[in-house]
């Protein structure tokens, strides 16, 4: 019998196979930063270990960086310790980091695949969930824990059970306006945060192959919304394109050989999957959330749905609190929701096309009065491409705010974050309570729906602009 | 890692589903480069409110979480661990868990328990109507008990040996060093690597 993707490459990383055992796996590239790695390092030296690949190892710094401001001082100063103990950690034990003001630092999802580390056929892991994201390669990426993360760094390798395979097919064209981020969302509403429990999933299907890698690495980055362990998406000649000539591409007779590699790295057409999803494009729309978890959401043409409508108590119940925190009334339609806040960035749309998408609409229009917009791009290297393209100006041009790289609002470990019941459209990947700021309200959208909703003040999708009142000067 | 093998203890029940490790313990508690210190950053955000279970002086002293489905969802963040463990939890009770929670739960002798969501029901019934109610967890019979309640639940062989034995992941991988050695000397040159060695 054929083999999925997912399993053709966990076969070709595995050290130890033992009866009632885990498997041992090999692990091809560890990713790190300064929220995930203290207690690791500090386990390795307790133990007198070292680590013992510091080449398939690479760290930047993210959560905490700031994304003003950033040649004074960190104000905050147990972020700056946090950081100062990744760069004494890196230090002593020979760790390649990209620190706060070097040109390849910025969030470890965007740092890796814009270097060329991540790779199709390669294991990826990080203590991060959005490590899912490098999926989009065609590699077995997946978040671990800190415990875990010392287990990497000292043998390179991660005991672990063989999750299932879910194939999501989505075949069709995406209609205009409609972009991965909906796609994805859209997935997350009809599985469930908990329906990839188990599962690495495989995104395939005409519709992701016209995908661009920048689209591609937003949705494997949310396959952890929907509890998946990881996402994956064959590696095609999208995929050899956007890594040929990049810093750690292979090279001459080294790439030949990985292209021939990597092009079996397709599932086969007599594999069999665990679990299937089938959605056709044509029918999704842009989505926005409306809840407290990834899962609760709705195209935005919906109204808030009635958490009676729910046959599930516990969905019920989770609804009615989810509509209790965010301030939202049954029936009322999300396209009324005004928001005071706009986040453009993170590692779920973050990337220079996520930019690009979100400066085209606001070119020649204003943010609305009232309205703070925030632009992070994912990564120095993004920002210098953006400033290259003139996109900064666009953005400051129509009011926004053009920040520094780093994770910012997505997790408000930094200052940026939303005051108590302020809300948010935020092309970010959770809505949790409180995950903005406290009692801050998350709205989950695209960048391009960000975009809308900046000039229009309240959730909207690109198509509502050419008739908006406070459009064009010109 | 310490072993786990059977506890007793009174319960607390969380009646929500889908509790994220934001709302276990917000990111601003993750700047702390240490494993303990988190037990006053459980749960912050609900604690606030003096009604929420956790608050109640009948609680307290409490060493069992009975908690709605998908707990542990969201960040990788292990501390979601360890504020649960320095608060005083011993094991908590889900009919799911998000994958990396559980993995990182199991890695720190935090014993997370898979049961029927009807088990949970039940737990929760009964923990409510008497607070000073216990729960055992007996991970050699595999089994969770409580006055009128038994039920077994499933954990993997070689989870629970670690478990019963405390062992530690890193010395196990280590006795099959001449494997990885021998993994490595097998990989392929186009392999990438983030540093010429």
């Amino acid at each position: 019998m054929g083999r999925t993707l997912a399993e053709k490459v966990w076969d070709d990383h595995v050290v130890r196979r033992a009866e009632g055992e885990p498997d041992l796996l090999f692990i091809d590239l560890h990713l790190l930063h300064e929220v995930t790695s203290p207690q690791a390092f500090d386990g390795l030296r307790q133990n007198g270990r070292q680590v013992r690949r510091l080449d398939l190892t690479i760290a930047t710094e993210d959560h905490n960086t700031p994304t003003i401001d950033i040649d004074k001082p960190i104000a905050d100063p147990v972020s700056r310790i946090q950081l100062e103990t990744l760069r004494k950690n890196a230090a002593d034990f020979g760790v390649r980091l990209h620190s706060l003001g070097d040109v390849e630092q910025g969030v470890v999802h965007v740092v890796g695949p814009q270097l060329g580390l991540t790779q199709p056929g390669t294991t990826v892991v990080c203590g991060d969930s959005h490590t899912s994201t490098h999926g989009a390669f065609g590699a077995l990426a997946f978040g671990i824990g800190t415990s875990q993360v010392e287990h990497v760094l000292a043998t390179q390798t991660l005991p672990l059970a063989r999750p299932r395979t879910m194939a999501i097919t989505v075949d069709g064209e995406l209609p205009e306006d409609v972009t991965a981020k909906d796609l994805i969302l859209a997935v997350i509403t009809k599985i469930g945060t908990g329906g990839g429990q188990g599962y690495i999933l495989e995104y395939r299907g005409s519709a992701i192959e016209k995908l661009s890698m920048e689209s591609r690495m937003t949705i494997c980055n949310m396959s952890i919304e929907a509890g998946a362990r990881a996402g994956m998406i064959a590696p095609d000649r999208t995929t050899f394109d956007y890594l040929e000539g990049r810093d750690h591409a292979p090279k001459g007779a080294e790439w030949d050989e990985a292209v021939a590699y990597w092009k079996t790295l397709r599932t086969d057409d007599d594999a069999v999957f665990d679990a299937e999803v089938f959605i056709k494009a044509e029918e999704l729309a842009p989505f926005v959330t409306w809840g407290t978890n990834p899962g609760q959401g709705a195209p935005l043409s919906a109204n808030v749905p009635d958490p009676a409508s729910y046959e599930d108590a516990s969905e019920r119940l989770a609804a009615e609190k989810a509509l209790e925190y965010m301030g939202l009334t049954a029936g009322q339609p999300l396209r009324d929701i005004k928001v005071d806040t706009v986040f453009v960035g993170s590692c779920t749309n973050g990337r220079i096309e996520d930019l690009r998408n979100a400066a085209e609409l606001l070119k020649g229009r204003k943010v609305a009065d009232g309205v703070r917009m925030l632009v992070v791009p994912g990564s120095v290297r993004v920002a210098l491409e953006a400033v290259a393209e003139g996109l900064d100006k666009v953005f400051t041009a129509a009011g926004a705010e053009w920040r520094h790289a780093g994770c910012s609002m997505c997790l408000g470990m930094n200052p940026d974050q939303l005051a108590p019941g302020e809300r948010s459209a935020s092309t970010s990947n959770r809505n949790f309570e409180g995950r903005q700021g406290k009692g801050g309200r998350t709205h989950l959208v695209s960048p391009q729906v960000a975009a809308a909703t900046a000039v229009l003040g309240h959730l909207a999708s690109p198509a509502d602009l050419s008739d908006a009142p406070t459009l064009v000067e010109a | 890692m310490e072993a786990f093998t059977k506890h007793t203890g009174r319960a607390v029940p969380l009646r929500r589903s889908n509790v994220d490790t934001d709302q276990i313990i917000p990111a601003h508690w993750l700047k702390k480069v240490t494993r303990d210190g988190f037990e006053d950053g459980l749960f912050e955000a609900w604690r606030k409110d003096p009604e929420f279970v956790l608050n109640k002086p009948e609680r307290k002293g409490a060493t069992v979480l009975v908690a709605g489905s998908d707990f542990g969802t969201g960040s990788s963040r292990e501390h979601a661990v360890w504020a649960l463990q320095n608060y005083g939890f011993q094991t908590v009770i889900s009919s799911r868990f998000a994958d990396i929670f559980r993995g990182n739960s199991l890695k720190n002798g935090l014993l997370t328990v898979v049961l029927d969501q009807k088990v949970v029901d039940a737990l929760w019934d009964l923990t409510d109507a008497d607070p000073t109610a216990e729960i055992t967890v007996d991970l050699e019979q595999r089994k969770v008990l409580a006055e009128g309640i038994s039920a077994d639940f499933e954990l993997d062989e070689n989870a629970r040996w670690r478990l019963l034995n405390g062992l530690d992941d890193i010395s196990l991988t280590l006795q099959n060093e001449a494997d990885i050695a021998a993994y490595e000397a097998t990989r392929p040159a186009h392999k990438p690597r983030t540093i010429e060695v």
